[in-house]
């Protein structure tokens, strides 16, 4: 579904992404992993266009993304933070997404009810807690029924309720046969997600196994261990 | 998408305005002379508000805007919306702020004049801004260049003018003055309202000049004309930053 | 006003044995010429209305030449229409059109030569070289004319009233527009221009020189090429005037040069590029004068000395005073200023702090007129205000001591 292809960035003298090639396919659930600045949120943004790779390319459905933005209608993102205007109300940024991509009929609103968002949505943006903003980026990047979920950082500052319920809607989506990318510091938390792992370091892509491999190369069974001996190696 | 702006500063601005153009209008027993003070208004604060109001917008709204961007838009859709929203509220702010009063106490060809000439300038300094901020990463950087660059326009051009005029007392400069005032959009508006409000001194040998060229159709088309391309060619130029920008 | 009402009474009184003769296309006389040939002095021309080429049409005797309905006398573009050389002559309500134009004579609508007491009056002049001309005549009048020429050049065209070398005038109630200069003086004395209009003339609206002792009064003089100039004249008194709308870099809603004794008082001069501008003028006292909306309000030269003003208003002009050197001989006292920003803390409406009517900005455009482009800069008022502050570039000592903080008037 998504192939990137030597993809390389360079912001000044950090090498963000540095020859990255690798393919994703729906139905599974992958982990970016990687120590800070390995070039994760890089990818992400590149895959969704907001940064143009130097040199590579990706392609999505077979088709090279650059200078097109018709494919995000197939993605839901959720951004590390997200920060919106302070004096919109839930309601409106709803209205506005909605208005935005409007193609889609079918809305998902599970996540909006499972977050109880509905009794928020007079809240000015400015009044809600950094949690709440959190739990509205998740709505959203729900909300159109997306062919792709790219969470950056989901479950950070969710409460555990939240991040619970987060969770669920997950496996369920990747149940469904859709292609989800999470990137992730608290790896306990993907152990019962994800299918497939990419780990980068340093812009460079290390290696990108399904679970079972690396739970067999490693000899360990939970993700967290298994990456530090990964590490460690 | 445009109406982001419901914000406490573009409401706190349009009050300032407001109360200030009426307390001009108000205190001074001559209309002409509240003009003059809202004239320095005008000149002085519409630019600085607006430059300095959309910076810091635009850096605050960031992850919006990565937001959106991840959203199937166009970038150029985003970000005219993004100008248009600015601009708009900025326009609303200093309509009902500077406009109505001007339009109650001088609804003269100068108070026309006066009310055009700042919607301009808000519209430019709001394009100037996103140029600003496109061509920035660093906040702190992007509001510093925003001040330097209003700073620029106000107060430095000028003083640079006056030091060429200085320089070149002994040549005819005056043609070269008008080509020079098309380099700066507050020099550019200010001659605009001058050319109503002090025309018996501008009727002098020099003035005439600058009247015959500026007090005439095609003079003032070049004049509002030039104010257009200032809008229009920050935006454009911000525009096809902003697509090829990494954000 | 007096003389002007006892000359006609002193003419019907002698003119008891007087005759009355007619002339027009239904009486005896056919033509103008023929009748004066005719007359006696003393006598009385009326004339029916028509139109009449008389040619040059000269009076060598005491008569009353009256038109009735505005008889028109056709100078043919090539003569000069009346010429008047007798005493105690009138012309009263005739159309005078198309006189010659000469560069060699002053070729006039009505000329007096050398006489005394004529009066010119209810005429309307059209298209005429020079209009009503008096040279070396003594206590004639001139009133209620109406004077248009349409000439674009200024060689095209001759003065509106012209006087030289005259006593005693009275000009009155005239209209002019059109000359190359409205009214003119040179070496006139003891003689009053009162309530006359002159506007859109080519040149000057009131051209003054060499004329002492004159005085004007309730004139108006608005849009002429340069403005009003009284030039090389002594005793000049200049009361209740209008002066508007002059505009131009030479043009001025007066210029006073190599003026002594004057006085100006009750004037008004609104939107000229400079309402005052003096040079080597001295001893002119100013007050009661209204400055609104001008360029600038006085354009004072150096050479300029006890010059006093007192109780004028200064209102809405771009620059109240210029001037081209730091030595100031002239005195400003009690006037007010709009733009003085002074206060007055013991209530006895003088504002407590002097004011500077010259502003560093109207120096630096006295000597580089284009600065003007960055008027009202915020640089500008920036050196304005320090220069408020700290004097260096302004004449030290040009400034009103006592200021008013309400009009004078």
């Amino acid at each position: 579904m998504i192939i990137a292809s030597n993809v390389s960035k360079q912001f000044g003298k950090l090498k963000a992404l540095d020859d990255v090639s690798t393919t994703c396919n729906k139905g599974e659930c992958i982990a970016l992993i990687g120590p800070n600045g390995s070039g994760k949120t890089t990818f992400i943004k590149s895959i969704l266009g907001m940064v143009v790779p130097d040199s590579g390319f990706i392609t999505f459905k077979d088709k090279n993304i650059l200078h097109h933005w018709k494919y995000r209608e197939q993605i839901g993102y959720m951004p590390q933070i997200g920060r919106y205007p302070d004096n919109m109300t839930i309601g409106q940024v709803l209205d506005m997404m909605k208005d935005i991509r409007s193609e889609n009929p079918a809305l998902d609103e599970d996540l909006i009810k499972a977050f109880s968002l509905n009794n928020l949505l007079n809240k000015r943006m400015r009044t809600l807690s950094g949690g709440t903003r959190q739990k509205v980026s998740a709505a959203l990047a729900f909300l159109f029924n997306p062919a792709v979920l790219i969470l950056d950082e989901p479950t950070a500052g969710l409460d555990p309720v939240a991040s619970e319920q987060l969770k669920e809607k997950i496996i369920a989506e990747k149940e469904k046969g859709k292609l989800v990318l999470i990137t992730s510091h608290v790896l306990s938390e993907l152990d019962e997600l994800v299918t497939r792992i990419i780990y980068m370091q340093d812009g460079k892509l290390l290696f990108h196994k399904s679970i079972e491999a690396l739970r067999q190369d490693t000899g360990e069974d939970k993700l967290s261990k298994a990456i530090a001996k990964v590490m460690t190696k | 998408m445009t109406d982001i702006l419901r914000n406490r500063i573009v409401l706190v601005y349009t009050l300032f305005l407001l109360a200030a153009s009426l307390s001009v209008f108000s205190l001074e027993d001559n209309s002409s002379k509240g003009l003059l003070s809202l004239l320095n208004i005008i000149l002085i604060v519409v630019p600085l508000v607006s430059i300095i109001f959309s910076t810091i917008y635009v850096y605050n709204s960031a992850e919006f805007i990565e937001l959106l961007v991840s959203q199937p838009l166009k970038r150029k859709t985003i970000w005219l919306s993004l100008f248009t929203g600015l601009s708009a509220s900025l326009l609303v702010a200093f309509f009902i702020g500077a406009g109505i009063p001007v339009l109650i106490y001088q609804a003269t060809m100068i108070g026309f004049t006066m009310i055009a000439v700042g919607s301009l300038l808000s519209i430019i300094f709001v394009a100037i801004a996103m140029l600003a901020t496109v061509k920035t990463r660093d906040k702190a950087k992007g509001i510093g260049a925003a001040i330097m660059l209003w700073l620029y326009f106000s107060l430095l051009f000028d003083g640079l003018v006056l030091f060429l005029l200085f320089q070149f007392a002994d040549y005819p400069m005056e043609k070269p003055m008008i080509a020079i005032s098309a380099l700066n959009p507050i020099d550019l508006s200010r001659i605009l309202i001058l050319l109503q409000l002090d025309v018996s001194a501008m009727m002098g040998y020099t003035g005439a000049v600058f009247k015959d060229f500026f007090g005439t159709y095609t003079g003032i088309g070049f004049s509002f004309a030039t104010l257009i391309l200032w809008i229009a060619l920050p935006v454009w130029y911000s525009t096809r930053k902003f697509n090829t920008k990494d954000l | 006003m007096k003389p002007c009402f006892f000359i006609p009474a002193l003419l019907f009184y002698t003119g008891v044995f007087a005759k009355t003769i007619h002339v027009g296309a239904n009486q005896l006389y056919k033509n103008i010429t023929s009748a004066v040939a005719d007359a006696a002095a003393g006598d009385t021309l009326l004339v029916d209305a028509g139109h009449y080429r008389e040619k040059n049409l000269i009076i060598k005797k005491s008569i009353v030449l009256r038109g009735l309905n505005y008889p028109v006398l056709d100078g043919e573009n090539k003569y000069e229409i009346i010429s008047v050389m007798a005493n105690g002559v009138i012309i009263d309500g005739f159309r005078v059109v198309h006189s010659g134009i000469s560069s060699l004579e002053d070729l006039s609508g009505i000329k007096i030569y050398d006489c005394k007491n004529v009066i010119v009056k209810n005429n309307l002049l059209e298209d005429t070289f020079f209009g009503i001309y008096s040279q070396n005549s003594t206590n004639c009048t001139i009133e209620n004319n109406g004077l248009t020429a349409t000439s674009k050049e200024e060689q095209q065209s001759g003065n509106g009233i012209h006087c030289w070398k005259s006593d005693s005038l009275r000009i009155l109630g005239n209209k002019i527009t059109g000359h190359r200069d409205g009214i003119y003086f040179e070496f006139v004395k003891n003689s009053i221009i009162w309530r006359n209009t002159s506007t859109k003339n080519i040149r000057y609206g009131l051209h003054f020189m060499f004329s002492n002792d004159d005085m004007y009064v309730s004139n108006v003089f608005s849009n002429n090429g340069s403005g009003v100039s009284v030039m090389f004249s002594n005793r000049i008194k200049m009361f209740s005037n209008y002066f508007e709308e002059n505009w131009g870099d030479a043009s001025h809603g007066i210029l006073l040069k190599e003026i002594s004794d004057g006085y100006m008082q009750g004037n008004y001069f609104a939107r000229n590029t400079s309402a005052i501008y003096m040079e080597g003028a001295n001893r002119i006292f100013m007050a009661y004068n209204t400055f609104a909306n001008n360029g600038w309000a006085l354009k004072i030269q150096a050479s300029c000395m006890d010059v006093v003003l007192e109780h004028n208003n200064f209102t809405g002009n771009t620059f109240d005073v210029g001037t081209n050197g730091s030595l100031v001989q002239n005195t400003f006292n009690h006037n007010y200023w709009d733009k003085y920003e002074g206060y007055d803390l013991n209530k006895d409406k003088i504002g407590d702090v002097p004011y500077r009517p010259v502003s560093m900005y109207s120096m630096i455009v006295e000597k580089y007129p284009p600065a003007m482009i960055l008027f009202r800069s915020f640089i500008t008022s920036l050196l304005d205000k320090t220069e408020k502050i700290l004097p260096s570039l302004t004449p030290e000592n040009l400034k009103d001591n006592a200021p008013l903080m309400k009009k004078a008037f």
